[in-house]
């Protein structure tokens, strides 16, 4: 046992840090923010570039640099504190994850080196409704073996509008029971790509139409399960990488507030001194520590999920409620640190000028992405208490 | 990062393990599980003998260095030594404070001589200690204490003279540790010493306090010219030594009090599946984040044993006092709430409570004793935050 970070996790994120503090300022996420793309092409190609965190997590095999979750959640969660644009999250932690789980060799080899080129990808699976498992896909495909085609709309698809690649989920439209995962390009005919205006300017999301798109029988990912389990479990890895965001824009604007709080005076003092304000900043600080511990635990997890046989089988086995606890416990975190420090500023907190709005719009649709608190506290209590129906376990 | 321990910590769980379940038989069955918070007044005289069959085992002080016949275990081996005892059902320790406090501040700050003198008490089980700083005018604000010490030249010795309050076990104790003014004239933390004083003398009056669960743990304590057989350290320093004493409370026991957090909310889970309260969506989302919460406590410790390489130990170890209490106080109440209409039903007159009763009751203490919320917040503020310290009177 030792669960702390080794100093080249150290080194990582402190080059993070740097990295970022130079390429996405204030002023950076907001020209990002202000455009349909979602992001500057030049920073991305940076991140790609310079930083290599595209591919921290894919194996050397593939053009990666072989590292674990823990690194790539040290990367997530600096780009969390700087709330930086980019479509890193629906690349690598949805599409690439993907691909890890369900490619077999040929279709890893055909489409991670495109990733590792700097080139974007997505995941499109819900069709609706308030359900974040494989139970939300309702897109359908038709066919076996040689070709399929592909119907069905998609919405909340991240950076779907941008994304070079897509990978899609579908169900068999003889046998709603059959789920697949199918990768293509995203320029791949019967296409229609539609761009969403979002409160939260700094994650775009496109909803998409499907119509008689048709691929070869190798577009369908081999490894995965029909029942729907390898979806789920994608949205897991994809859940603690969102938590680690969360976890960094907890302590980013935990910072922030207090910064604010030391020069800003009223009756004489600054308002820090107040108790009322001392004791919502520790509330918020508690939070921001058991969210990383949450983060943390759940990214090695991962680690032990992703190295297959050669993994703690133990740990492994704790991915789904590890990823539910990361991502119930960090949703809400987030958003009680980005409202209390909005009551914190004051006035100056309601206006556009100040970066506090957009920490909170931030919290409230990365808590709604891939499923809120009270979504992820239900699945703990099905483990623990049995399903809400009435149901025996 | 890595959260699996080794084989050979592995290897010393299991002789753990076989020791306990030896050992917590015949006699001992009646007290497993008993005589833990809320629990401490019974099976005294039992709790009393098993110390000492616990030290014959060599299974006191584990952590402690070998010099002074503690077991010198890794913190890795003492986080496994406590999750097994709290499993086993390990019944409360009555030498907690002799072996947690009193011992490490002895060997920290004590001579060869006090060492040589009251560590093999601790060590043996055979002489029990308690905590001598809360007076009426010195609760939160320590500083405050009012209690003096006179060196009495004709005794050779200081002597005690004052009143503590909400003494934890003073009337099961054999010695108490008592933070007390030497110098008159001072104010504040300045002019104070600690001091060992025997509870077994005419200048020793012990008056139980009656708590709101109608039993009686703690007590006041009266000193009239009481004499203190030592002095940690020098005249002056009573404040440095009674705070370093503070922090060896934040230590590895930490974990063994979870894995009885653990048990009382298994306890709870088994009521609601059978009492049906496991169906109602509130009770379903409490226990979850109930759930959530004790586990990520863990791991919050965990980081927090495995030390600074992260930077952030400090942090996690300063919320560490409020999260847990914040979280130990609502099961309380989730207790009461699964218990429904039968929470208000004892098990007998004039005043016996179930166990999940009392948890409700005695958990109103953990925010307060050790440290309250608020003051907690204060230190997250000011020393985690670098906010402004509170104006004094
Ligand atoms: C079960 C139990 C066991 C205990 N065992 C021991 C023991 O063995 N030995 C021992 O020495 N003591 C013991 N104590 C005493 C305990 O440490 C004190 O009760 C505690 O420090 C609080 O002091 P107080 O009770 O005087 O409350 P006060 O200090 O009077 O506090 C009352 C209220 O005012 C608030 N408050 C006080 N100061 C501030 C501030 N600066 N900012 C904001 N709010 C503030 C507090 O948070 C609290 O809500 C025990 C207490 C309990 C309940």
């Amino acid at each position: 046992m030792d669960f702390k970070f080794t100093e080249e996790q150290v080194m990582i994120r402190d080059a993070a840090d740097a990295f970022l503090l130079a390429e996405a300022d204030s002023a950076a996420v907001r020209t990002a923010m202000a455009s349909e793309l979602g992001y500057d092409p030049a920073f991305w190609r940076a991140l790609c570039d310079q930083m290599y965190w595209h591919v921290a997590h894919i194996p050397e095999q593939y053009g990666g640099l072989g590292l674990g979750y823990v690194e790539l959640c040290i990367v997530m969660q600096a780009m969390g504190k700087r709330l930086a644009c980019a479509p890193f999250f629906s690349t690598v932690a949805l599409a690439a994850n993907g691909l890890l789980l369900a490619g077999n060799e040929a279709q890893r080899e055909q489409w991670l080196p495109r990733i590792a080129e700097g080139q974007t990808a997505t995941l499109a699976f819900h069709g609706g409704g308030r359900a974040w498992d494989a139970t939300a896909v309702s897109g359908e495909f038709t066919g076996s073996g040689d070709t399929y085609t592909l119907n069905g709309d998609y919405c909340y698809v991240v950076d779907g509008h941008s994304a070079d690649l897509l990978l899609i989920a579908a169900r068999n439209s003889q046998d709603q029971h059959e789920l697949a995962l199918f990768m293509l390009d995203a320029d791949t005919a019967g296409i229609e790509r539609q761009w969403q205006a979002t409160m939260d300017q700094t994650r775009k999301q496109a909803s998409l139409s499907l119509s008689n798109v048709t691929v070869a029988g190798n577009a369908r990912l081999a490894g995965c399960q029909a029942d729907g389990s390898t979806l789920d479990t994608l949205l897991d890895l994809a859940c603690i990488a969102l938590a680690a965001e969360q976890c960094g824009g907890t302590d980013a604007i935990l910072r922030q507030a207090v910064a604010y709080t030391q020069e800003r005076e009223q009756f004489g003092r600054t308002i820090a001194s107040f108790q009322a304000i001392k004791h919502k900043a520790a509330d918020i600080a508690l939070k921001s520590e058991v969210a990383m511990s949450a983060v943390f635990y759940a990214a090695c997890v991962a680690d032990e999920y992703l190295a297959g046989s050669a993994g703690d089988g133990e740990l492994a086995a704790q991915l789904p409620e590890a990823a539910a606890m990361a991502k119930a416990y960090c949703s809400d975190a987030y958003f009680f640190a980005a409202g209390n420090a909005m009551q914190m500023y004051g006035g100056v907190g309601f206006t556009w000028e100040y970066d506090a709005h957009l920490y909170f719009k931030r919290a409230k649709s990365s808590e709604v992405l891939l499923g809120n608190g009270a979504w992820h506290r239900e699945r703990i209590a099905t483990g623990l208490l049995g399903p809400a129906n009435g149901g025996e376990t | 990062m890595k959260l699996s321990f080794d084989t050979a910590d592995e290897q010393f769980r299991t002789e753990i393990a076989g020791w306990l379940a030896n050992n917590l038989s015949g006699e001992f069955e009646t007290i497993r599980f008993r005589g833990g918070p809320g629990d401490e007044h019974m099976f005294g005289e039992e709790r009393k003998r098993w110390e000492q069959q616990m030290a014959q085992g060599g299974w006191t002080c584990v952590g402690w260095p070998e010099e002074y016949g503690g077991r010198g275990l890794s913190i890795e081996q003492q986080v496994i030594f406590h999750e097994e005892y709290a499993r086993a059902g390990g019944p409360g320790r009555v030498g907690h404070i002799g072996e947690g406090l009193a011992g490490p501040t002895i060997i920290e700050f004590g001579t060869a001589e006090q060492k040589q003198k009251y560590l093999p008490g601790i060590r043996n089980g055979t002489e029990l200690w308690c905590q001598g700083y809360s007076e009426p005018s010195a609760g939160s604000d320590l500083a405050n204490v009012k209690t003096k010490a006179e060196y009495d030249q004709g005794r050779q010795a200081w002597c005690i003279s004052g009143q503590k309050v909400w003494t934890s076990l003073a009337h099961e104790s054999d010695w108490c540790f008592v933070i007390a003014r030497t110098d008159p004239q001072s104010q504040r933390h300045h002019g104070l010493g600690f001091f060992l004083v025997n509870m077994h003398q005419p200048g020793v009056e012990v008056r139980p306090i009656t708590q709101l669960t109608g039993t009686s743990e703690f007590n006041e304590v009266f000193f009239d010219q009481a004499l203190a057989e030592d002095i940690l350290g020098e005249p002056g320093e009573g404040w440095k030594i009674g705070m370093a004493l503070l922090g060896f409370e934040r230590g590895v026991s930490t974990l063994g009090q979870q894995m009885a957090f653990q048990n009382e909310l298994d306890e709870i889970i088994a009521l609601a599946r059978r009492n049906g309260a496991a169906q109602e969506p509130d009770i379903r989302q409490r226990i979850s984040e109930a759930h959530i919460g004790l586990r990520l406590m863990r791991y919050n410790a965990m980081r927090m044993l495995s030390g600074p390489a992260d930077g952030s130990l400090d942090s996690a170890a300063l919320v560490y006092k409020l999260h847990w209490a914040s979280w130990h106080r609502s099961l309380g109440k989730l207790a009461m709430d699964v218990l429904g209409s039968e929470g208000e039903l004892l098990m007998e007159p004039p005043y016996e409570l179930s166990r999940l009763q009392s948890l409700f009751l005695f958990t109103r203490s953990d925010t307060i004793y050790g440290g309250t919320n608020q003051v907690q917040r204060n230190i997250i503020a000011e020393r985690g935050l670098g906010m402004p310290k509170e104006p004094r009177g």
